[in-house]
């Protein structure tokens, strides 16, 4: 006879986290189909429309197009890193506060050995793997079209977009996780995701900007993360700027993190 | 299994809970009862291990919440007051999932959930949404998750409030069978039959203290008399009665319907009314309930 299992608390805030992989398994099985079907679709239709059918009236001198060939292969890697955040605005707003306040889902989860840093561990690891997946689709739907220079260029790009996507999720998620009413999520998007995505240097140069939006274009996350992606993709590394731009994304998760469980902890313990 | 000394907890300038010594003993059910915003649910969640303590000793198991918070959890069970279940997913997932947060095997979770099923009398639901339950299943639901890690500590928090007489009665024989299996009970209430059904021993909490302590029984015998008789004079006319059969009880209490007199022999008092002369509408006697002494000790006024 073995001993009958026991409970016990987690060794470390990973294990906790690993903990929620079933819940987490459970809840996207039941919703994947819909959002799989968006994740083919909607790249393909975003790179047909913008890159194909518009970029066939946007010629325009490779040098002003910051070495790219044609436009759709400017545009592809700023519709990836756009993805990206799209995704991780879309998991860390609305859900966040709904299994706070609404289901109060996480309210069970932490009257477990579960605390809340694991919580929101847990919740990431879900948020990169939706990030993995979007955006996995995304760059493999591109590929016939001819974007990437290089394999590992396009791998490595995609792998920025991991790191892009928790730049975005530690800080959104502390911001979701502090909010007693969902109105301004509103504002979140219409304000803060729209111009970002238009903005940021997905869809033109940003030297095509006045010299003052484009130094406020420059201290966004997204312009970084499409900047970065695009050298990977271009094959127009510049080992100094990529260093920049990986270690900005990496300290914006990482404050975005403690960010992240201050607020959830102060909201938590009522 | 609970041991709390002055034990204290505030929200900002607002004291919910000022100072209270708490000894619950294994395999014991221990009721908290007290009107709303007495500081029952504040006590639970500091006991459940998830709210900080502001002041005072608190020990779990023997444990310190403040440092051994999840090793506490993984301990006890919590049905809280509002449910937290996944409404979205089935009721089988609901359980699964959450096993699988107290770190048991897949198997041996998958198992636990067939026999909590079965013991909460929902194995022919168990692959419903939650949305689809009634009140009373989403409880019993919400009682088998949180039996899943078999606790050795149970804590309920108003776990029959807002079911109907039918579902609370289910609920109570499962709380029962829990008891006779030696899970120590915790729980708050407001409901005074639920109080008596349910625990050996319990406090009365008003305004974030303790105002008494005891059994059910000797809560009746020390704060309330053995019977009580009550006299209907017809509206209106209770009030100038009061006065006439003072004498007569222990103490008199003017309600808008009736005259309640406490006392030792309810027959013989109405008796000593009518030899008075006074012929009220319509007399009862009955035993003291814990009503009685909650309404005595924490007030008719309301609270909120």
């Amino acid at each position: 006879m073995t001993e009958p299992a026991r409970s016990t608390a987690p060794s470390n805030a990973f294990a906790g986290a690993g903990r929620l992989a079933d819940y987490w398994a459970t809840v996207y099985r039941r919703t994947w189909k819909g959002s799989a079907i968006s994740s083919f679709v909607t790249p393909l239709f975003y790179v047909l429309a913008m890159g194909v059918l518009l970029g066939d009236y946007v010629t325009s001198d490779p040098a002003q197009l910051e070495g790219a060939s044609s436009y759709l292969v400017f545009i592809a890697p700023g519709l990836l890193a756009a993805q990206a955040m799209q995704t991780v605005f879309g998991e860390v707003t609305y859900p966040v506060m709904g299994m706070i306040k609404w289901h109060k889902t996480y309210f069970g989860m932490t009257a477990t050995p579960l605390s809340v840093r694991e919580v929101i561990l847990g919740h990431l690891g879900f948020v990169l793997f939706r990030v993995a997946l979007t955006c996995g689709v995304f760059a493999i739907v591109m590929a016939p079209f001819g974007v990437y220079a290089t394999a590992y260029g396009a791998v490595l790009a995609f792998l920025v977009q991991l790191l892009l996507g928790l730049a975005f999720a530690t800080p959104i998620y502390a911001f979701s996780a502090g909010l007693k009413d969902e109105s301004a999520f509103a504002i979140v998007f219409r304000l803060g995701m729209i111009p970002l995505f238009l903005f940021s240097g997905a869809f033109f140069p940003i030297s095509n900007l006045d010299p003052w939006m484009e130094a406020l274009a420059k201290a966004t996350p997204l312009w970084h993360g499409v900047d970065l992606t695009r050298m990977l993709t271009l094959g127009t590394v510049d080992g100094a700027t990529a260093l920049v731009h990986v270690t900005y994304l990496a300290v914006l998760a990482v404050l975005g993190w403690f960010w992240a469980v201050a607020r959830l902890t102060q909201r938590m313990s009522v | 299994m609970i041991l709390a000394a002055g034990l204290r907890k505030s929200f900002g300038g607002f004291e919910a809970v000022r100072g209270i010594d708490v000894d619950v003993r294994r395999g014991e059910a221990f009721g908290f009862l007290g009107p709303n915003g007495a500081g029952k649910s504040s006590t639970m969640r500091m006991i459940a291990a998830v709210s900080p303590v502001s002041g005072g000793t608190l020990r779990i198991l023997g444990l310190d919440p403040a440092t051994d918070g999840p090793q506490i959890r993984a301990r006890i069970g919590v049905c809280p007051q509002e449910d937290t279940l996944d409404t979205e997913i089935s009721v089988r997932d609901n359980l699964y999932v959450y096993g699988r947060y107290f770190g048991l095997p897949r198997g041996e979770v998958r198992q636990r959930v067939d026999e909590l099923l079965e013991f909460v009398q929902l194995t022919e639901k168990a692959n419903a949404m939650v949305d689809d339950l009634s009140g009373g299943m989403k409880r019993r639901l919400t009682i088998a998750r949180s039996l899943i890690n078999r606790p050795e500590v149970l804590l309920l928090d108003e776990p029959t409030t807002g079911l109907d007489p039918q579902a609370r009665h289910v609920v109570w024989d499962r709380l029962f069978r829990l008891k006779q299996q030696g899970v120590t009970l915790v729980l708050t209430t407001h409901y005074m039959d639920e109080a008596e059904q349910l625990a050996d021993r319990l406090v009365v909490m008003d305004k974030g203290v303790i105002v008494a302590e005891g059994s059910p029984l000797s809560l009746i015998a020390e704060h309330s008399t053995r019977e009580v008789a009550e006299l209907r004079f017809g509206v209106g006319e209770n009030e100038q009665h009061a006065s006439k059969v003072e004498d007569l009880a222990d103490r008199v209490e003017v309600l808008p319907d009736r005259l309640l007199l406490y006392t030792a022999d309810g027959e013989e008092t109405v008796a000593k009314v009518h030899e008075r002369g006074l012929t009220p509408a319509a007399t009862l006697v009955r035993r003291s309930t814990l009503e009685d002494v909650f309404l005595r000790l924490t007030g008719r006024t309301l609270v909120d």
